[in-house]
């Protein structure tokens, strides 16, 4: 089975800088994590491929820093590392993203399966593996729990939901986008640290894969993002200590003072 | 400090820390509680191929040396000294083969150990023989193609957990120690069992026991190097394994100088953080100093063993004494900078404590130690 599975970087902070002028994530001078819903991804990958054989390869768009976090995913048993990375790709919203990968797809050739992380902690959108699967012309599936089998041109998985999960069956070539009760995710082994040491990153530019720089990057990208800012907290709290009556009647008090008409 | 350590080294080194952070530290508490055997975490050291690193490489190791064990010790160590004895009691199991074993033997053995399918153990000591090794009253008979093996050893690391066990047996006791044996006894051998686990002060997460043999049937393939050899198989192994030892105390005491730190940061009183006391500050500088001058000692030993050279009974004896001498006092003054909490169970440096002071007992008490390297100071000091 081919695994492609798709790995973004995000920051490993809750502290998000933004480029005021371009309205995009400053990337650059702040640490790096492959986005944690992606390593369910790798995990799942590379369980597959024990399972059925084959190769996994991950798949990434950014900046030429995101190879380091690559080559981690070799220490975890990934076979192969491809990185698209080029100026027009700069900016790129969920589409241009999607757009991209998809043409990093073809590139790589023969996929049976395309693996992505639900969505990424920092733009939170959980787009972008549906629009590669639209882009591809495969058939998707999210939020998977559970593979319940898998082989050549088949698959059959649980779709988590509020209330519990849908089976889902499918012809392969297919994504899937996973949550993270489907797995828990190894540790690198020596060997494949070793192996990762030595490897070689396959960085790919637009014209490497093919793609139309009209459709990649900011370029082509519908999204126009016009303001971004970091919300304040300026709610003052107070615990209001006692036991529930006394609660209650220190809460009563407090409200009667402050002139709400409804407590008028 | 930079120990200048190769990028093969680093790797096993971060990598061991890793897992000692994500996946001990969480149960390493809980483990000491319940005197639970950590076969979890085996197995995540297993697929991270940490088992063999110090197991040449034509038998499926990484081809490290008493280093690579130390680091990994070490790693573990930091996080649960109990924990860490799974892998390295593994060890002193598995170096009377890769020393004194044949060629067959270690195609037999050591691949399964380096890919932590089998877990090793190693059985020496006895009710009537700790420090004096030469008490050793478990016998092997020689009957046709098989040895005979009847007695009973004391406190054995891993005992009932491994698969492989070394153990070093009486043939000739007209000989004294020249009439020892070591021989490999699987578990599984009819009459080898196991007698009660252990209740112990610390390393509770470890596995204790007594190996009980009677009339237990071993094929005669299964002596190390000839017979009489025994004692020296012992002598070498430990030689070798000391340093392992040595790292586990330096483990120890690194992980309660973190929690000590970390502690006087948070803490406050008079209001400010206790770390702003040079009461505190001192404590910390000190223990500062001697754990890296216990780490200094241990890397340089085992960098002197893994050199090839021949004699290093001394080194590794100094070693042992001087780091676990430092885990001790290092765990203890731990407990100290946390006062009452650090008396308490739910914060892990009491562990520590009770973890550390059997670094100072075992694979030859601190005493003991202290004979070998004066003895081969009078043996130095005589040539001139």
């Amino acid at each position: 089975m081919n695994i492609v599975v798709c790995v973004k970087q995000v920051p490993g902070t809750m502290e998000v800088k933004m480029n005021k002028e371009t309205n995009t994530i400053i990337r650059e001078g702040v640490e790096a994590i492959i986005n944690p819903f992606d390593t369910y991804a790798i995990e799942e990958g590379l369980r597959i491929k024990e399972q059925t054989g084959g190769r996994v390869t991950a798949l990434s768009m950014g900046i030429p820093a995101v190879a380091e976090l690559l080559r981690s995913t070799i220490g975890l048993g990934v076979d192969e590392a491809v990185l698209l990375s080029d100026r027009a790709f700069a900016g790129a919203d969920t589409l241009a993203t999607a757009y991209a990968l998809s043409k990093g797809v073809d590139k790589i050739g023969n996929v049976d399966l395309i693996i992505c992380g639900k969505q990424a902690t920092d733009g939170d959108t959980a787009q972008v593996g549906p629009s590669l699967a639209e882009k591809l012309g495969y058939p998707h599936t999210t939020y998977v729990r559970k593979i319940e089998e898998i082989r050549d041109g088949y698959i059959r998985c649980q779709r988590m939901t509020e209330d519990g999960y849908e089976v889902v069956e499918m012809p392969l070539p297919a994504v899937i986008t996973v949550v993270k009760e489907i797995n828990e995710p190894r540790l690198p082994s020596l060997k494949n640290m070793m192996r990762a040491k030595k490897a070689v990153i396959n960085v790919w530019t637009a014209d490497d894969i093919g793609a139309d720089k009209n459709l990649c990057g900011l370029k082509g990208s519908p999204t126009q993002v016009v303001k971004t800012f970091v919300p304040v907290h300026e709610i003052e709290s107070e615990m209001i200590e006692g036991d529930a009556a006394e609660q209650a009647k220190k809460l009563a008090e407090k409200l009667m003072t402050m002139k709400f008409p409804v407590c008028g | 400090m930079n120990y200048f350590l190769t990028e093969e080294q680093q790797m096993i080194k971060e990598l061991a820390a890793k897992i000692a952070e994500e996946k001990i530290a969480p149960v390493a508490i809980q483990y000491d509680e319940e005197g639970k055997f950590p076969h979890d975490i085996m197995k995540v050291l297993a697929d991270s191929d940490l088992c063999g690193v110090y197991i040449p490489e034509e038998y499926g190791g990484l081809g490290g040396g008493i280093l690579e064990m130390a680091l990994v010790v070490e790693e573990l160590s930091r996080a649960c000294g109990g924990i860490s004895l799974a892998f390295a009691g593994t060890g002193l199991g598995t170096f009377p083969i890769i020393l004194f074993g044949n060629d067959e033997q270690k195609q037999k053995y050591l691949p399964d150990i380096a890919s932590g399918k089998k877990l090793a153990a190693f059985g020496l000591t006895e009710a009537d023989a700790g420090s004096d090794a030469a008490g050793v009253r478990t016998t092997a008979v020689l009957d046709g193609d098989e040895y005979v093996l009847n007695g009973t050893k004391q406190w054995i690391t891993n005992g009932g957990e491994a698969d492989v066990y070394t153990v070093v047996a009486c043939t000739n006791r007209s000989k004294g120690a020249r009439g020892f044996s070591a021989f490999i006894v699987e578990k599984g051998t009819p009459g080898f069992s196991f007698g009660k686990k252990e209740n112990k002060m610390g390393i509770r997460a470890s596995c204790t026991s007594e190996l009980v043999f009677e009339n237990c049937r071993i094929p005669k393939e299964n002596l190390l190097a000839r017979e009489g050899m025994g004692f020296i198989v012992a002598m070498k192994t430990l030689d070798r394994t000391r340093p392992g030892v040595a790292a586990q105390a330096l483990g120890i005491a690194q992980g309660a100088f973190e929690e000590a730190v970390k502690y006087s940061k948070q803490r406050v009183q008079f209001g400010q953080p206790i770390s702003s006391f040079q009461a505190i500050q001192h404590i910390l500088a000190d223990m500062a100093i001697q754990i890296e001058a216990s780490r200094a000692l241990v890397y340089q030993t085992c960098r002197f063993i893994d050199s090839g050279a021949k004699d290093f009974s001394k080194e590794s004896a100094m070693c042992k004494v001087f780091a676990s001498d430092t885990a001790m006092k290092v765990t203890t003054d731990a407990v100290q900078v946390l006062g009452g909490y650090g008396y308490m169970k739910e914060y892990p440096v009491e562990k520590k404590m009770r973890d550390a002071k059997i670094t100072q007992i075992y694979e030859g008490t601190n005493q003991i130690q202290r004979n070998v390297i004066a003895l081969e100071l009078i043996k130095e000091f005589s040539k001139k």
